[in-house]
């Protein structure tokens, strides 16, 4: 492993391995705020490049691909928000636990309008209260339902799907449905399905990625993570790397202006020359603010080693100056591409 | 100043007194994800130790490296004193990290007989509540608070909440918690005979062994026991859970949200600010966390003629010219997050505190963010 950044062995290996080229399901995980959806959406539109079709799906009920996409509110319906260079096509998902569950009834259980007063009793939150696994089965199963769907041309209606999961904290959790179903029922309808959902997520169809930032916690909470992945056998594809500061100064130049050692010859004189008065507090500034640069490109190194153990390839991201809107995930899906994402 | 300067018309944050004021005996910090909560929880918390304030802070789920400098090595349920030498001789500074599972034990056992708390504690569906019910933590977090009030043995607690995402839990979870117990659902299922069908019909029947189906009939029985458990204890809960929820209205309480400069955080911020002044809780205003402003005042023209002049001859002195460009950038897309904000909370005081080059985890860091947190009164005095 060299310490450089990881374009510079993209030569010797492709991070976006065979195993993540075949796989249907791409589950994106991350630390809140590293930026998980964002990575998601972006994910979805290299993947859809050239006449492909996604599927990207949310489950935390928080909208957030609506925002992104500026579009209204998400039903329980898949909906296109997106077109991708060349033509194909991101449609999204709000997974709703609700309306999962109803519609899971009402597959077995004629139910009819009672279903409508049992939603409003509360049945459903507290059926899921009760059972915490049950509402991330349900989930689950909502996702592998979409995987596996045929359309009429006996293909799969979806090329990929992609999944918003829930946060690094949780993901384990939610994606260890065997577990949550030890509580639960041993037989049934449910019981059945999860069967399918763990058989998907342990089969060559699925990988997860997990989003991190260049800083302590999320580096500690993404290794931590992969750890308990891989304990539950459940396959990790690639660590993400989100808003990585663009390195502006030479490596040895860094180590200098870090420790507020760096001679910047000619700093004066291209001052003077654009008609600014090279005072001692401005020189001062700019000093100060290549020193604020260098630490931080300096200790997103360390990161990126500290993250180089799991031996995962890695995918990095840009820091966007104005990143949260669509525009900006268009750009980040052009840099997946550019890494080999397809 | 750069050309897209903000001109803010909101009042400044003062922390400084604040936080000395022997009258604010409770700070709730609350916030989404990876603001820099905790952080600035402690930061405020060593300041006012170091002003001489006999200080508790009560962090959530603290970066290690942090938890290390204020000397918490684990869960730890009861505050430790951190040794540091503190600019005030008089100032004392307490941190904990909250063990959710063993608030939640210890609620109950001050609530019931011995013989009864182990019932309780033992029961399956009280594992299921007390670890995974959304919430909880919260819930959780709020208790332990009242518990370290009551035992006036600090002049000010900091509390960081858990990060949430679009609600403030610590506020609903203790109503949510109590009213899931005491529904109609649980009673119906619990004692399924009671005519229910004429609430519902004969969709209820089914829905009902639906769920039985599903969860097993062993679940709704555990279900069923602690229901009648925690019976005689809901009244003390309740009981409780006001007095929280009042202790949080108190005027010795000040809510301070806390943001990065980006769209969702500030989303979120936006929310949090409207929900406690719906509540009349005591906000005290925003810190606007991490901020970039430049330190050098060129503005970005002159800086790329300056850099494209000696761009051949001095590269290094040309890339620290594009550093100062990048930064103005940043910081003009911050202005325009911060002037949105803004615009919709007037009157609102908010403190930026600019963004340290590293990650802050030990406390010479935590002081110079206290430093930046209280440098509105600094400038004024």
């Amino acid at each position: 492993m060299t310490t450089g950044t990881p374009t510079d062995d993209t030569t010797e290996k492709e991070p976006w391995t065979s195993a993540c080229r075949r796989a249907r399901l791409h589950v994106i995980t991350g630390k809140g705020g590293t930026g998980k959806t964002t990575v998601a959406a972006a994910l979805a539109l290299a993947l859809a490049a050239n006449g492909r079709r996604v599927l990207l799906v949310e489950v935390e009920e928080r909208q957030g691909i609506a925002r992104l996409f500026d579009v209204p509110p998400l039903p329980y319906q898949e909906k296109k928000v997106a077109v991708a260079t060349g033509g194909g096509e991101v449609r999204a998902l709000a997974v709703d636990v609700e309306a999962a569950l109803l519609e899971y009834f009402a597959m077995f259980y004629n139910l009819g309008f009672a279903g409508r007063s049992l939603k409003r009793m509360g049945a459903v939150e507290f059926a899921t209260t009760l059972a915490p696994g049950l509402r991330d089965v349900l989930l689950t199963g909502k996702v592998k339902e979409t995987v596996a769907r045929m359309g009429s041309d006996n293909r799969p209606v979806y090329d990929e799907v992609v999944l918003d999961a829930p946060p690094t904290g949780r993901v384990v959790t939610f994606l260890g449905v065997t577990e949550a179903m030890s509580g639960l029922a041993k037989r049934g309808p449910i019981h059945s399905q999860a069967e399918g959902v763990v058989r998907l997520l342990h089969s060559p169809d699925t990988v997860v990625h997990l989003v991190t930032l260049l800083e302590d916690m999320p580096v500690t909470e993404t290794l931590e993570a992969i750890h308990q992945l891989r304990a539950k056998h459940l396959p990790v594809g690639t660590i993400i790397v989100n808003a990585a500061t663009q390195p502006q100064l030479p490596q040895d130049a860094l180590v200098l202006a870090s420790q507020r050692d760096l001679d910047i010859d000619g700093l004066a004189d291209g001052l003077r020359a654009a008609g600014s008065d090279p005072t001692p507090a401005l020189l001062d500034g700019l000093r100060e603010q290549a020193a604020e640069h260098a630490i931080r490109v300096l200790d997103e190194q360390l990161c990126r080693e500290e993250l180089g153990a799991a031996g995962l390839p890695m995918l990095e991201l840009p820091r966007l100056v104005e990143g949260g809107d669509l525009g900006g995930v268009y750009e980040l899906a052009d840099r997946l591409a550019e890494q080999g994402v397809h | 100043m750069p050309d897209h300067a903000h001109t803010s018309t909101n009042p400044p944050l003062d922390l400084a007194p604040l936080l000395t004021d022997r009258g604010t005996t409770i700070v709730v910090t609350c916030g989404s994800g990876g603001v820099g909560k905790t952080t600035t929880a402690a930061a405020m918390a060593l300041w006012a130790a170091d002003a001489g304030r006999n200080v508790a802070v009560l962090t959530i789920d603290p970066a290690k490296r942090l938890a290390q400098s204020l000397g918490l090595g684990e869960l730890d349920n009861d505050p430790r004193r951190v040794d540091v030498p503190l600019a005030d001789p008089d100032g004392q500074l307490w941190a904990m990290m909250l063990d959710t599972r063993r608030t939640f034990d210890e609620m109950v056992s001050h609530h019931s007989t011995p013989e009864r708390a182990q019932a309780i504690l033992s029961n399956p569906f009280y594992q299921v509540i007390s670890t995974s019910f959304s919430g909880t933590q919260e819930y959780m977090a709020m208790e332990k608070l009242a518990n370290l009030a009551a035992t006036k043995q600090f002049d000010l607690i900091v509390v960081d909440t858990p990060p949430s995402r679009s609600a403030l839990d610590f506020l609903d979870a203790p109503q949510r918690l109590s009213s899931f117990m005491d529904g109609r659902m649980i009673k119906l299922l619990a004692t399924p005979s009671r005519g229910v069908m004429k609430l519902v019909g004969a969709g209820f029947a089914l829905f009902s062994k639906a769920v039985t189906t599903i969860l097993g009939g062993q679940m709704l029985t555990d279900a069923a026991q602690f229901v009648q458990l925690f019976e005689d204890m809901f009244g003390g809960f309740r009981e409780r859970a006001q007095a929280t929820y009042e202790l949080l209205r108190a005027p010795g309480t000040k809510f301070v949200v806390v943001s990065i400069c980006e769209g969702d955080a500030l989303r979120e911020a936006s929310y949090f600010t409207d929900r406690l002044r719906a509540e009349h809780m005591p906000l005290a205003g925003l810190v606007l966390n991490r901020t970039h402003p430049p330190l050098a005042d060129l503005s970005t023209g002159t800086a790329q003629v300056a850099a494209a002049k000696v761009a051949a001859s001095a590269p290094l002195a040309s890339a620290v010219l594009d550093i100062h460009r990048q930064r103005l950038e940043v910081h003009a897309a911050e202005s325009h997050m911060r002037a949105r904000f803004d615009r919709v909370h007037t009157d609102l005081p908010v403190v930026e505190v600019p963004a340290l080059a590293s990650d802050a985890h030990d406390l010479p860091a935590l002081r110079e963010i206290g430093r930046r947190l209280t440098a509105a009164s600094a400038r004024v005095g």
